[in-house]
């Protein structure tokens, strides 16, 4: 091959994920409008995709009922925290512009097959629903407000842990919502927690392992340390199915997993 | 750029990072020992087992005229390579979690106070510890200690690694030593994250804000326990004795309150955590 022959242009093929929806689990292909059209969840294996919480909401609460309350209390940048890649003010900026909400938690109250509720949905697009300042707030407050108008309290969660943006503040989140979730519980009200694909960290290790009830969906991926910083640490491969929803049936920690379809009557059916 | 000398006073916030991890510093039974007449260890969760990484007992501490009857709990990290293999570091299994409710609980119930030392690099992230509940271990536990109806006095000696330090944070009063450090995540754990390298850890931890001085002024500790000079591991006894003054000091207030008091400070306190926009 000369020196100054032209190159022929590598042709641009678009990624895969540009034309196909892909299983994060089993990783088969399948066209955007069948994983849409089967409400994110693989027909292949079952695996139950992310919701954003409006979607969450409207499966979950009774046609009209639902009432958000809390959109005031929103995130703050108190350590004006930046990293290699940018400040967390602009990162947050962004995930509100284009999420539309303002904070990881979505609060109101409902109606769920008639029975009246507290409910929280959290969105794993909003900053990986981590667990902020203006989080923790909005989820004291519900479990105070549930407390006040006698209603049972369901969260729906999807997280990653804690926002270390927000540093000490964001760990300290993790006591609140537990000391709200224990007054809740000792004025007699029940809590339904859903722990949707993935609730990991400090909200794994708060509110969301709370519930009188703990429920989950097909194959969500749940627990306290990640995979690979288990692996690092004991120098072991851990199981495929390691901190999957049946893993935690199997293990004790789960009351039931649930189909999505199934999800609502459910809930209706815990609070009836 | 600052002066040489100047430069060289200023304590970084990896500096201290470094101090708080300094095997020399005093551990859990330095703690115990200098602060405790009679201290009696006791074991087990009654579940599965006893995590050496959590120490637990009771003991007297005496001093300005008073005696006191406490649960001491405290993260073991181990002063041998034997005892550090023993109890994973001072990395807690849920088992320590659950033992430490477990005696807190009997605390309780004969309105002894508690005392806890915070030490550990963070909760063991372990394949039996997420099988018997790492995450609903410590959730257990900030629920559990909130609710208690006993005082609680916290000391952060050393690291105060996230969820695994929170586990046993919960508490009417939380002192913290002048070098301890104490963060949602470890500084190397942040900048593998955020930085993708865990070279740029004094940046991150920098930017955490984990030092005693600034978390005092964030509200989520209430008193500094100052150590002499150079550090707690330069006179291990004086900073135990110092320590000794302040938990002496938040005892002699708590155990005046009656629980419900008591548990509704404790409550308002934690409620009170956190900056948003509202």
């Amino acid at each position: 091959m000369g020196w100054f022959e032209p190159k022929a242009e590598k042709p641009k093929i678009p990624p895969a994920k540009a034309l196909w929806a892909i299983c994060p689990k089993c990783k088969s292909h399948m066209d955007k409008a069948v994983w849409k059209k089967n409400n994110c969840i693989c027909p292949k294996c079952n695996y139950h995709g992310r919701l954003s919480a409006r979607e969450r909401i409207a499966q979950v609460a009774d046609e009209g009922t639902f009432a958000e309350v809390f959109r005031e209390v929103s995130y703050s940048d108190h350590l004006k925290f930046h990293d290699a890649t940018g400040d967390y003010k602009s990162k947050v900026e962004a995930t509100i512009a284009k999420t539309g909400e303002n904070e990881s938690v979505v609060m109101g109250t409902c109606e769920i097959g008639g029975h009246k509720a507290m409910l929280g949905v959290m969105d794993f697009a909003f900053m990986g629903g981590s667990l902020g300042s203006g989080t923790g707030e909005r989820i004291a407050r519900a479990c105070e407000q549930a407390i006040a108008e006698r209603r049972p309290l369901v969260i729906f969660s999807a997280s990653g842990g804690a926002r270390m943006h927000e540093g000490i503040l964001s760990l300290m989140q993790m006591a609140k919502t537990s000391a709200a979730i224990g007054r809740l519980k000792d004025a007699g009200l029940p809590y339904i927690s859903v722990l949707t694909d993935p609730t990991t960290g400090g909200v794994s290790a708060s509110y969301a392992m709370l519930g009188d009830i703990n429920v989950t969906e097909p194959k969500a991926l749940i627990g306290f340390a990640g995979r690979r910083v288990i692996e690092n640490t004991i120098h072991q491969k851990l199981p495929d199915d390691f901190q999957s929803a049946e893993y935690l049936e199997k293990h004790g920690f789960i009351d039931k997993i649930v189909e999505r379809a199934e999800m609502k009557a459910f809930i209706a059916k815990m609070l009836g | 750029m600052a002066t040489k000398k100047a430069a060289k006073t200023a304590k970084t916030a990896m500096d201290c990072v470094k101090i708080a991890r300094d095997a020399k510093r005093p551990h859990v039974w330095d703690f115990i020992n200098g602060i405790c007449d009679d201290f009696e260890e006791l074991h087990g969760d009654r579940l599965v087992n006893d995590d050496a990484g959590m120490v637990a007992g009771f003991g007297t501490v005496t001093g300005g005229g008073a005696e006191y009857k406490v649960l001491v709990l405290g993260h073991h990290k181990g002063a041998s390579v034997e005892e550090n293999m023993a109890s994973n570091f001072g990395m807690v299994n849920p088992d320590g979690y659950r033992k430490a409710m477990r005696l807190a609980k009997l605390a309780e119930r004969f309105r002894n106070p508690i005392v806890t030392f915070v030490d550990t690099p963070g909760a063991y992230p372990g394949r039996e510890a997420e099988e018997r509940g790492q995450a609903e271990a410590i959730a257990k536990s900030l629920e559990f200690f909130a609710g208690l109806r006993t005082p609680v006095v916290v000391v952060v000696t050393g690291e105060g690694g996230s969820g695994g330090a929170l586990a046993i944070a919960v508490g009417d009063k939380v002192l913290m030593m002048e070098n301890a450090v104490y963060s949602v995540i470890s500084p190397e754990g942040c900048a593998g994250i955020l930085w993708r390298d865990g070279a740029k850890a004094p940046e991150a931890a920098e930017a955490l804000k984990i030092t005693a001085p600034d978390l005092l002024r964030l509200g989520a500790i209430d008193e500094i326990v100052k150590e002499p000079a150079g550090g707690a591991h330069k006179n291990g006894r004086a900073a135990v004795a110092a320590v000794k003054k302040s938990v002496l000091a938040a005892l002699k207030e708590l155990v005046k309150l009656p629980p419900d008091e008591l548990v509704e400070r404790r409550y308002a306190k934690i409620r009170a955590y956190g900056n948003f926009y509202k």
